[in-house]
């Protein structure tokens, strides 16, 4: 069978890809972090240690085995989200109960916001690349330039000066209001405060996948078999539908699920101007403090999101494309 | 073109050669510079194009002012006598922050640091990707699995995430910073590179200097790396684009080097100063439109490129 043998191939590198990607993560926090994550933390907290005291610490985080058992020990606590406990910032909780709350809220903003953007993206895409140097195909080209040159942050601050902090229709920031709401009262308040995190990080990246889908329309177009359905005298409507964008949409797949990573680096730097209680401010709180512990899960759990996302993306692209599947 | 009298050296008799005709080395110039200027005359055409470089050059001039200019017109130490937080004025004209320093100034500085900064990470990143997609496309088998799978990794990797650890680690160094962004960002150009080589060592002339007798570095060398320079150029204008927006975005989580403030530093300074309450716009503005029309510049300035030496897209 052509598919379940695809899909065994890219499992495959998914766990090969996966397993580099933590043999990566090993050799940045147990083997180059300057002093061992011990010596980190003891400073980082300001506790009083004689040097027993750290040894027998570093006896229970299982750090004084040689390197390869810590290895082997490493890639299972990693796999089943054993991180620890938080060294710095939180101290004694362990940071995988820190992550899954903020995790919620990231997830929403993230997963929401992309499909709108990719949503837009490709509509305006297919739309531009068939009008091309139409109107809109100009008006979206100039904008989506325009937005693909604009760091995350510069458009949130912008949404804030003009929304928040002049027009008072949205709150600055934060999840919630300080006193939470019960009901509906809670749902209608969460979305406000959402509503401009999201739209930063939608129209962050619809100008990206309007470029990728016009482009990649353009190329379709211009291939042997559009003009051999015009001659024969299709419509327009369907030569487009039947024809062009379905091919049209498979190398947009492909980016979409490599600007992945991207997205999450810009959640990053929103969730920041926004206050925004998710995993990326999480992340930025332990950079200040270089809370190693809980940096290490952020690296390790969005490799995993992107990972997983490119492994959506190949399954979606076997089901459009049977070549695929076949080869 | 005119050639020298020959000097008549005692020992070493020079080549007579007929008026018209030249040196290979003569030769090979004559075919840059007419290329050079075929590539000139199809980017002029594109208004795209053009705009981006006037962009470019006048950011350069920007930067380049910022080195020569007197240090006194420019250093913080100095100039610390404005009035703070006051808005654009004839003697300010973008205004000042906190400390009284004119937002000017500091943007001036932030050319330099943010364009020093995209430009070295975008070449160790090209050189990078170069190196790593001509071994793969060129060896094939074996190296180019291994190197392929290394390769996808950084491809997909969520680079800030990285990038933040990185930086946690081994400090908060103008250096350090252009490292982490070229080591995160050659990916990209491996791939196309790998996928050049791939189609390029097939070609007919390549087989024929084999046949020759020339060698695995002489035809990587001589054959395939000149083939590939306009689409890796190309390809790093786009890079450098991308490199300048990293840059800003690690400044601005506060990873920027605070002895070389380039413009994500001082929206950072900005933004934690409570800009945004004290709706100080002046201090976000100038910094904020820079990066965004130096990235618009050297994206504009690669598709336009992209167009001319990118056959797949010229077809259209």
């Amino acid at each position: 069978m052509g598919t379940a043998k695809y899909l065994l191939g890219k499992l495959g590198q998914l766990f090969i890809t996966l397993v580099l990607v933590l043999s990566l993560a090993f050799l940045l926090f147990r083997v180059w972090q300057p002093g061992d994550p011990v010596a980190t933390w003891a400073k980082a907290s300001g506790a009083k240690l004689n040097a027993e005291q750290l040894d027998q610490i570093r006896h229970e985080w299982g750090l004084d085995v040689p390197l390869p058992r810590q290895y082997v020990s490493y890639m299972g606590q990693m796999l089943t989200f054993n991180f620890g406990t938080s060294t710095i910032l939180n101290p004694q909780e362990s940071v995988s109960s820190m992550f899954w709350s903020r995790m919620a809220k990231s997830a929403i903003l993230i997963v929401t916001s992309t499909f709108a953007a990719i949503a837009i993206g490709v509509l305006l895409g297919i739309y531009g690349g068939w009008k091309r140097q139409g109107k809109v195909d100009q008006a979206s080209m100039g904008s989506s330039m325009v937005l693909y040159a604009m760091p995350e942050f510069v458009l949130g601050m912008i949404f804030i000066l003009i929304f928040a902090a002049t027009l008072h229709l949205f709150p600055v920031s934060l999840y919630e209001s300080p006193i939470p709401k019960t009901g509906v009262a809670h749902w209608t308040d969460v979305i406000n405060h959402m509503a401009l995190p999201w739209l930063t990080l939608t129209l962050a990246y619809v100008g990206e996948f309007y470029l990728v889908m016009r482009s990649s329309l353009l190329d379709v177009l211009g291939e042997e078999y559009i003009a051999l359905a015009r001659a024969k005298g299709v419509r327009e409507k369907y030569v487009l539908r039947k024809h062009a964008v379905p091919n049209a949409l498979l190398p947009t797949i492909t980016l979409v699920a490599l600007s992945f990573g991207f997205i999450l680096s810009g959640v990053i730097t929103v969730e920041l101007v926004f206050s925004y209680p998710g995993v990326g401010k999480l992340s930025v709180d332990a950079l200040r403090q270089r809370d190693f512990a809980v940096l290490q899960a952020t690296f390790v759990i969005s490799v995993i999101a992107v990972l997983l996302a490119n492994f959506i993306a190949d399954l979606t692209y076997a089901y459009l494309d049977p070549r695929v599947r076949r080869a | 073109m005119k050639t020298e009298p020959a000097i008549t050296a005692p020992e070493i008799q020079a080549p007579v050669l007929p008026p018209n005709k030249l040196t290979p080395r003569q030769l090979r110039w004559a075919r840059r510079r007419r290329t050079l200027g075929r590539f000139w005359q199809q980017f002029r055409q594109s208004k795209m194009g053009m705009i981006g470089l006037a962009i470019l050059i006048f950011y350069a001039g920007v930067a380049i002012f910022s080195i020569f200019a007197s240090k006194g017109a420019l250093d913080p130490t100095i100039t610390t006598n404005g009035p703070r937080l006051a808005g654009p004025s004839l003697h300010y004209p973008l205004g000042t922050q906190i400390d009284g320093i004119s937002v000017l100034s500091l943007t001036i500085e932030g050319a330099r640091i943010s364009l020093f900064v995209g430009l070295s990470a975008a070449l160790i990143s090209m050189l990078l990707g170069t190196l790593i997609g001509m071994w793969a496309g060129y060896k094939s088998s074996v190296h180019d699995a291994i190197l392929m799978r290394i390769t996808d990794v950084f491809l997909v990797l969520p680079w800030l995430a990285l990038a933040i650890v990185l930086a946690a680690m081994f400090g908060q160094n103008f250096w350090i910073i252009i490292i982490i962004i070229g080591l995160t960002s050659w990916a990209g150009t491996a791939r196309l590179v790998r996928a050049q080589v791939l189609s390029v060592k097939e070609r007919t002339y390549i087989e024929r200097s084999r046949a020759l007798g020339a060698s695995d570095a002489h035809v990587v060398i001589k054959h395939i790396t000149p083939n590939l320079m306009p689409i890796i150029f190309a390809n790093t204008i786009l890079t450098i684009a991308i490199a300048i927006l990293s840059e800003s975005q690690l400044s601005f989580l506060g990873l920027g080097d605070p002895n070389a403030k380039s413009w994500g530093t001082l929206i950072e300074e900005a933004f934690n100063h409570g800009a945004l309450t004290l709706h100080a716009w002046w201090w976000l503005m100038a910094p904020s439109i820079s990066i965004v029309l130096v990235v618009l510049g050297f994206t504009m300035v690669g598709f336009a490129m992209d167009e001319i030496v990118n056959p797949r897209i010229r077809e259209r």
